[in-house]
């Protein structure tokens, strides 16, 4: 026990935007998502990710938005299991023939308003994959699409302006 | 009635009747199956059965002629051959006689019954219809038994697959996978590929083991000429496999714990992690070194500087690694949910055939990187950290031990990186050549094979990932364990999704 409160005393706050040094791009692009945050979604946005038929590279980057150096929650960014909690899909493709279904029904069970987000170029365009017998392509030919995050994968900090752009818009 | 690849492999040729056989000899010489495919030629059908010995790989071939499509079934002999042989059905066409389960794998019920997508008159750009057709699930009765669907879409941040579980109060009895929500057509798509463009696609197989994947590509292509590698070359490619182990293994570690409550570990791993690939942003200009390892080399070099840092870095994460395991090691209520859990058995283990980290947990003593060495791997006599008891606690040894082996292997390859071009033009196979390689990914031994037409394009790429095993490891280790220990198990596995979908 000792041990671990000693290892949570060391490493200190971590978090980029809290020491205010270094990392210029995210504690500004973080400062104008949480103040969009606060005004158009009362300081709390709720996002439900989809795999609709990713490499998993995308998903590691998403993950990494939840890391205590992006801390993406102090922005009133989060991340919810259900869809029905969710202001927000983000999603990743190409959608494959086997989670056309899946999605459109994620997409149906979020509450309406709600935006989706497009993530990575699979599921902006189809990637390197091509609209084949089990791939249908880019996320807008099954669901509404409001905004796209470009990027093989886009890194956190071009994920975190994504969600920006797609909330401002 | 053989040839010998100039690598680690060789090819037989059996007549169909002696397909089983042959399965039998092997399963005697205490070989286990990797990997089963079918290619359709010309003439005929081409079976496949790849067999792992203690010096090399053996391919075994055999011819079916087209208006009988079909071979005996190995699945009694090896059980990693019930899946192979589903898939052999759905996307050939090809019956495997006396596997009793031959229901649609990775492909799905509401396909068309007769789409074969790797058939050669298969027209890939189709838009499939959708048919009536409903999976028929393995059921379970009895009093108290209760069925529990999950997924596709799961609730975190993760690829989608369905489980099903049968369970009595909180034991579950039977688990059920369905795979194949990510299915691509990432073989079909390869046959529509240059040579030299494939990497690319190989590349996204699996996002995180793009180095793996890419890496076995360009190995099994340039097994295909008279290939010689520059040295430098070779050095940087193992740089990028060590460096993709380590961090994939740090974020493992870190959400193994987490899924057992203890989140501070979780946060302390994915910081480690966080500065490791932006290490790698700086010094390769991709976090996780995508399209880095290309056909004939690779495409970053490293500079003196590059390799100074790297050797810092690695001290900086050394220390801190080894005070994080300090703190795994010592906390008893951790423990408590880690040890004996989701246990596969050595007898288990080898029956199905497992790889990589799952293996080295469950007593199998593999890991191709000391098995099969290429440079630079044949000077560095790799240790290869075996446990026995094979539950999540192991799993999680096993990969603090690799990262350990991981960073010693870097410093030694910085050491001594030779001083040669990183990259030589790659030429292109004869044509009805075949190819194929095998890399100890960070999961396990990736593989493929390659086989050009006689006009010399792309006929068949098989991409044989570590999950296509370990999934049904996953099946056999959550039996008798409690529903709520699954995501404990499943992280301790991390099999892949897109890997296995292809």
């Amino acid at each position: 026990m000792i041990r671990t409160l000693w290892q949570i005393l060391k490493t200190g706050i971590v978090t980029e935007n809290v020491r205010g040094k270094a990392a210029d791009d995210i504690s500004v692009l973080g400062q104008k998502l949480s103040n969009i945050v606060k005004q158009r979604f009362r300081g709390s946005l709720t996002i439900r990710h989809v795999d609709a038929g990713s490499c998993n590279g995308c998903e590691l980057e998403i993950h990494a938005l939840n890391n205590p150096i992006y801390n993406i929650e102090q922005f009133g960014v989060r991340f919810t299991a259900s869809p029905r909690f969710a202001d927000m899909l983000l999603v990743t493709g190409p959608v494959t023939q086997n989670m056309e279904i899946a999605l459109k029904r994620t997409y149906e069970a979020t509450p309406t308003p709600k935006l989706v987000v497009a993530v990575g170029d699979c599921g902006c365009g189809c990637g390197i994959f091509s609209e084949n017998y089990a791939t249908i392509g880019s996320i807008d030919k099954v669901i509404p699409v409001d905004a796209l995050i470009k990027g093989c994968p886009p890194t956190p900090a071009a994920l975190l302006n994504g969600i920006l752009n797609a909330i401002e818009g | 009635m053989s040839e010998t690849n100039k690598n680690i492999m060789t090819y037989y040729e059996v007549d169909v009747s002696q397909f089983s056989e042959t399965a039998k000899l092997m399963k005697k010489m205490s070989a286990s199956l990797t990997a089963q495919w079918a290619v359709e030629g010309k003439q005929f059908f081409e079976v496949y059965a790849c067999y792992r010995t203690e010096e090399d790989f053996l391919i075994v071939k055999s011819l079916l002629p087209k208006d009988k499509p079909e071979f005996p079934s190995v699945s009694k002999i090896f059980l990693a051959a019930s899946r192979f042989e589903r898939q052999i059905y759905s996307f050939m066409g090809i019956k495997a006689l006396g596997n009793s389960d031959l229901r649609p794998w990775i492909k799905f019920a509401d396909w068309p019954a007769d789409a074969w997508p790797l058939r050669k008159d298969f027209n890939s750009a189709q838009c499939l219809k959708r048919v009536k057709g409903e999976y028929a699930w393995i059921q379970a009765e009895g009093e108290g038994v209760n069925e529990i669907p999950v997924g596709p879409v799961h609730a975190g941040i993760i690829e989608p697959g369905h489980f099903r579980f049968q369970a009595v109060g909180e034991t579950i009895i039977n688990l059920e996978e369905r795979l194949g929500y990510t299915h691509k057509g990432i073989e079909k798509r390869f046959e529509s590929l240059g040579w030299l463009e494939g990497y690319k696609l190989a590349g996204r197989v699996s996002g995180d083991s793009t180095v793996a994947h890419s890496l076995t590509y360009c190995r099994a292509l340039e097994s295909m000429t008279d290939f010689t590698l520059p040295p430098r070359a070779a050095w940087l490619r193992a740089i990028f496999l060590e460096r993709e182990r380590i961090a994939n293994h740090l974020g493992d570690i870190g959400a193994i714990c987490s899924d057992a409550a203890f989140s501070i570990m979780l946060y302390q791993f994915m910081r480690l992690k966080e500065h490791f690939l932006r290490t790698n942003q700086t010094l390769f200009a991709h976090r996780f070194m995508m399209d880095c390892v290309v056909p004939g080399g690779v495409s970053v070099n490293i500079s003196a500087e590059g390799a100074a840092q790297m050797t810092q870095e690695l001290a900086a994460l050394e220390t801190e690694f080894e005070r994080l395991v300090k703190i795994y090691d010592g906390n008893p209520s951790l423990e408590e949910r880690v040890r004996d859990t989701g246990i596969l058995s050595t007898k288990k283990a080898l029956e199905i055939g497992v790889v990589g980290v799952v293996a080295r947990a469950s007593g199998l003593n593999l890991d191709s990187r000391s098995l099969y060495p290429f440079a630079p791997y044949d000077k560095l006599q790799v240790k290869v950290p075996l446990y026995t008891a094979g539950d999540v606690n192991s799993r999680v040894w096993v990969r603090i031990e690799e990262v350990r082996e991981s960073m010693r292997l870097l410093r030694e390859l910085l050491a001594d990186l030779p001083d040669t071009t990183i990259k030589v033009p790659c030429p292109l196979p004869e044509r009805n050549s075949t190819g194929f390689a095998v890399v100890e990914g960070w999961r396990g031994e990736v593989m493929y094979w390659l086989q050009a037409t006689s006009a010399g394009t792309i006929n068949r790429c098989m991409v044989r990932d570590p999950s296509a095993v370990n999934w049904l490891g996953l099946e056999s280790a959550v039996i008798d364990n409690i529903v709520p220990d699954f995501p404990l198990c499943n992280k301790s596995f991390n099999a892949s999704y897109a890997g296995h979908d292809l």
